[in-house]
């Protein structure tokens, strides 16, 4: 197959790091190329250097030309590449690239046909939009492509998967024939992901050249046809899923022997530590988020929440923490009642939390380091006397965890927002899990984390359950609630659909709980449990 | 079966609130009873004059007399009757009835204040709409501010410079047109300055604004101490525009007196107000202008220019607030005082947010807030016994109790006030 794209020697540096040093690239038509790197590996700056979102430091990019007229005027090399300039957005839609951002670029109080046409609307007139005339073109092709969307919606009203195909449909409505998807699979269930993955086959049949970042190894072996390993903002080698295996992919992303297995005590569970009876909270919109949820954590178990985001997950651990009132049922734990008790009061009772989003629930990010590992017990003997803080008491605490819990930082007087993403976590898991606890509450706690933060986070959630913590895990990452859990709850707009235990748990029946299917109906289609079937394997 | 039970709860919860209003509507009920109803003479009557008191165009029809006891016995009852209907049925549709029991009240005290005399209904109802025309042109400035996601609560200073400007320069050029033209090419001059602040230097778009309020309002009690005063007929007497009398629509009784015989300004509103829906709303410009507001990334990313989208919205924002700058002085006075805008670019913001960031929203908030001005006039006028300082803050009151939210949470747009940084 002809090349479409070229990448040679691409380089670009922000203020402390070489995000990208000197990275070649090819792209053949009709190719899945899966550009696979962990967190901070320079994936998405190379593909926001093709989209024009950034200008590199140097290198060149070279593209099939579009309009073949054009060629003769232009120096041409061998392979009928041209080298061009992409300098934003606009350049790169005008040379047939399209990018399916990570985080959605949808606007959830616009409709599908004003999302998909925003930047190059269709017009009656010279200024007045013409909706309809966009509309019949988003449902050519959303026939053509098999991508089922209904022009007339609104986003804020579609689930993710839908709006994925939205984002997909914007780019084909530009007559994009490059397609980068940076991180497609991350918020779709497994089920989801399966029609994604033969929306692209379909695309790619149709002639359509797709990059495919990502970082889940299983995803890459089942879909890519080369696969291009990034690590620290160098390409460490290319290769097929033919000729690796996911062992070998895990090692060259990370540069040394990953333990893939986790290992696992068999459980011990002993009473009861957290009872939550029938629970309803609200969200900000004063929609019911949680809708009467019922379940037991006991001491020594992890109990894992899985879910797409968005189903009521966040509210229920702000209301079990205090940090949401809740509106009807009851949170027990160890035997009293905390339904309507204070954020300080909760925690005082033993329970340790480790937020959703680190930066903005989880630290201060101003302050230095020290400051936050004393945030749940600033105002006790030793660090206060009376109303004042005891600073070398302080210190002196911050130091000694600053090394137990092998927290990088230069001192801990730095402010943590000059700490990576892994160590602000590591922070955090410091504070709460070096105080007496018996309920560790997790939310995402390895979102966005390097290889060897996660390893870290996962061994010490499993030390505290062998000591004896009971831990409730929330994760939107199947395959995380799957290998560290000993029963799984789905949650699915604000109920839990099923809880049953892990061991052999089959991620189809999973899946379809997650899309909302009751558990009988998804029972009867697949069972939830497959004899022998365990998943050790750790996820990144 | 979980869906349902989610689903009557979500209702459950939802009436709880509708129970409440309930209680509010009965409240007022009693209140409309026990606070105008008491002390009635018997037979007593009100006249509500449905014919303007200028000289009018339109067709004079016979004013409207009520007899004072029944009306507002049966107003309270109306009031009653919808509030025990929401109590017991938690209807939805709160906000409506609470729209008809608040009209009734209203209506109620009218006919309490006017008992035994007559009150020119269609005079007030005009002067209603010419008093909300600075708010609207305020509000709608800041609809347009803020759909693109800029903040700008310097309209009350932008105002006062135009205001300024329209006067000194209809009085030098003696031209009225002249002066409307300095006006808005002010606002734009004034509203730049924001855009250069807020999307270009990232300044936080409150203190921005503030500074704007503060020069205006230093800047033009400088120049009118120093120059006007000492000049008034050469720099500060323009005269007005003059009522023009739209041809057959004035003729309509009520409506023709109240719409369509107004002064240049007043119709350049009611233009506006459709204009910026249709801009808004129907237009390419509009659809990227409501997107750099929401999501100025996701624009980005499609290739719209983000900064170019949020200084053409500031400045078009300006030149309307410019206009409701002119209003003040060759819109109604033909002079310029100091602070003499008084308050109303804020109104306009509480008006923009009451209509909910659209142009027609606030169009109708705007009538609310200038409802209540002119009301208080007319009170005075009347000479009822409360005292004038509390009919002076009804206008304001009523901003605070819209801001308080009675009427529903708004939701603004998403990325309102947020700077925009390029990756």
């Amino acid at each position: 197959m002809p090349l479409v794209l070229k990448l040679e020697g691409i380089t670009k540096a922000f203020p402390g790091v070489l995000a990208n040093d000197r990275i070649d690239l090819t792209l053949e038509q009709g190719e899945i190329h899966a550009l696979l790197g962990e967190n901070g590996a320079g994936k998405s700056t190379l593909m926001n250097i093709l989209y024009g979102l950034y200008q590199p430091d140097g290198g060149r990019i070279s593209l099939r030309p579009r309009d073949q007229a054009n060629t003769a005027s232009q120096t041409a090399s061998t392979d009928g590449l041209v080298e061009v300039k992409i300098r934003n957005p606009n350049d790169a839609i005008t040379q047939g690239i399209g990018m399916v951002h990570q985080h959605f670029m949808l606007i959830p109080p616009l409709t599908v046909t004003e999302n998909v046409m925003l930047g190059t609307e269709s017009t009656r007139g010279v200024v007045f939009l013409d909706r309809a005339d966009a509309a019949g073109r988003i449902r050519k092709i959303s026939e053509q492509y098999g991508l089922e969307v209904d022009p007339d919606a609104y986003i804020r009203d579609l689930p993710v998967g839908v709006q994925q195909r939205v984002e997909i449909v914007k780019l084909l409505y530009r007559e994009a024939d490059i397609l980068i998807l940076d991180e497609p699979s991350a918020v779709l269930t497994p089920q989801e992901v399966d029609r994604l993955f033969s929306t692209i086959s379909n695309l790619v049949d149709q002639g359509k050249s797709i990059i495919f970042i990502t970082h889940k190894l299983r995803e890459v072996m089942e879909i890519a046809n080369r696969i291009t390993v990034l690590r620290d903002g160098r390409v460490v080698g290319t290769t097929t899923p033919e000729q690796t295996t996911q062992a070998e992919l895990a090692a060259m992303m990370v540069g040394r022997h990953v333990e893939l297995a986790v290992h696992k005590e068999p459980a011990a569970p002993g009473e009861v530590v957290l009872a939550v009876q029938d629970l309803q909270v609200l969200d900000d919109r004063q929609n019911l988020a949680v809708a009467g949820v019922s379940f037991k954590v006991k001491e020594g178990e992890i109990f894992g929440i899985a879910g797409v985001q968005g189903n009521g997950q966040t509210e229920l651990v702000e209301a079990l923490t205090g940090l949401r009132a809740s509106i009807g049922g009851e949170v027990r734990i160890l035997g009293a009642v905390i339904t309507s008790a204070t954020p300080r009061k909760i925690l005082e009772k033993g329970v340790a939390h480790v937020p959703e989003d680190r930066q903005q629930d989880g630290l201060v990010l101003s302050c230095p380091v020290h400051d936050n590992l004393v945030l749940c017990n600033y105002y006790l003997p030793p660090f206060a006397k009376g109303i004042i803080i005891q600073e070398d008491a302080v210190i002196a605490t911050a130091s000694e965890l600053v090394e137990e819990f092998d927290v990088r930082t230069p001192s801990v007087f730095v402010p943590t927002s000059n700490l990576s993403g892994g160590n602000q976590q590591k922070v955090i898991v410091a504070r709460e899990f070096s105080r007496p606890v018996r309920l560790i509450i997790a939310s995402q706690p390895t979102r966005g984390l390097d290889v060897g933060s996660i390893e870290y986070i996962h061994q010490r959630i499993l030390q505290k359950r062998s000591e004896g913590t009971a831990v409730l895990l929330v994760s939107p990452e199947l395959d995380e609630i799957i290998v560290l859990s000993d029963r799984i709850a789905v949650m699915y707009r604000g109920q839990i659909m099923d809880i049953l235990p892990a061991k052999g748990v089959n991620r189809e029946y999973l899946g379809l709980l997650m899309a909302g299917v009751e558990a009988s109906e998804a029972a009867q289609s697949t069972p939830p449990t497959i004899e022998g079937e365990e998943r050790v394997e750790r996820v990144f | 079966m979980a869906t349902s039970v989610a689903r009557s709860q979500i209702r459950a919860i939802s009436t709880g609130r509708a129970r409440r209003m309930g209680l509010v509507f009965l409240a007022i009920g009693v209140a409309t009873l026990l606070l105008l109803g008491r002390g009635l003479e018997a037979g007593q009557k009100a006249t509500f004059g449905l014919n303007p008191g200028f000289k009018s165009q339109a067709i004079k029809i016979p004013d409207l007399t009520l007899p004072v006891q029944p009306t507002i016995y049966t107003l309270a009852a109306i009031i009653l009757i919808l509030g025990a209907w929401q109590l017991i049925r938690g209807s939805r549709s709160a906000n409506a009835l609470l729209g008809v029991v608040a009209f009734c009240f209203v209506f109620a005290f009218l006919t309490w204040a006017a008992r035994g005399k007559s009150f020119n209904l269609v005079g007030m109802l005009g002067s209603s709409l010419v008093r909300a025309t600075p708010i609207a042109l305020a509000a709608l400035c800041g609809v347009m501010c803020e759909r693109s996601g800029v903040v700008n609560i310097g309209i009350e200073g932008i105002m006062l410079m135009s205001a300024q400007a329209a006067v000194v320069v209809a009085t030098v050029t003696k031209n009225l047109y002249m002066g409307l033209a300095a006006a808005i090419l002010t606002g734009a001059i004034i509203s730049a300055l924001h855009a250069v602040m807020a999307v270009s230097l990232k300044v936080d778009q409150v203190i921005s604004g503030t500074a704007i309020i503060i020069i205006g309002t230093g800047a033009t009690s400088f120049i009118a101490a120093r120059f006007l005063e000492k000049n008034i007929n050469g720099l500060n007497n323009s005269g007005t525009f003059p009522v023009i009398s739209i041809p057959v629509l004035s003729k309509i009784p009520l409506l023709g007196p109240i719409f369509f015989e107004n002064g240049i300004i007043v119709y350049l509103m009611l233009a506006l107000i459709a204009l910026t829906h249709i801009l808004l709303f129907s237009t390419k410009w509009g659809l990227r202008t409501r997107a750099v507001g929401e999501h100025p990334r996701a624009a980005d990313t499609l290739g719209i220019n983000v900064y170019l989208v949020r200084y053409v919205s500031v400045i078009l924002g300006g030149m309307i607030a410019g206009v409701g700058g002119a209003y003040f002085t060759i819109g109604s006075v033909g002079r310029f005082d100091e602070f003499m805008t008084a308050g109303k670019g804020f109104i306009g913001l509480a008006a923009m947010i009451f209509g909910k960031w659209s142009p027609f929203g606030a169009f109708g908030s705007s009538l609310l807030f200038g409802f209540a001005d002119s009301l208080q006039i007319k009170l005075q006028i009347l000479r009822v016994h409360i005292p004038s300082e509390f009919l002076l803050m009804a206008p304001y009151l009523i901003t605070m109790v819209v801001l308080a939210g009675v009427v529903g949470r708004a939701i603004p747009p998403a990325a309102d006030g947020q700077p925009y940084e390029k990756q």
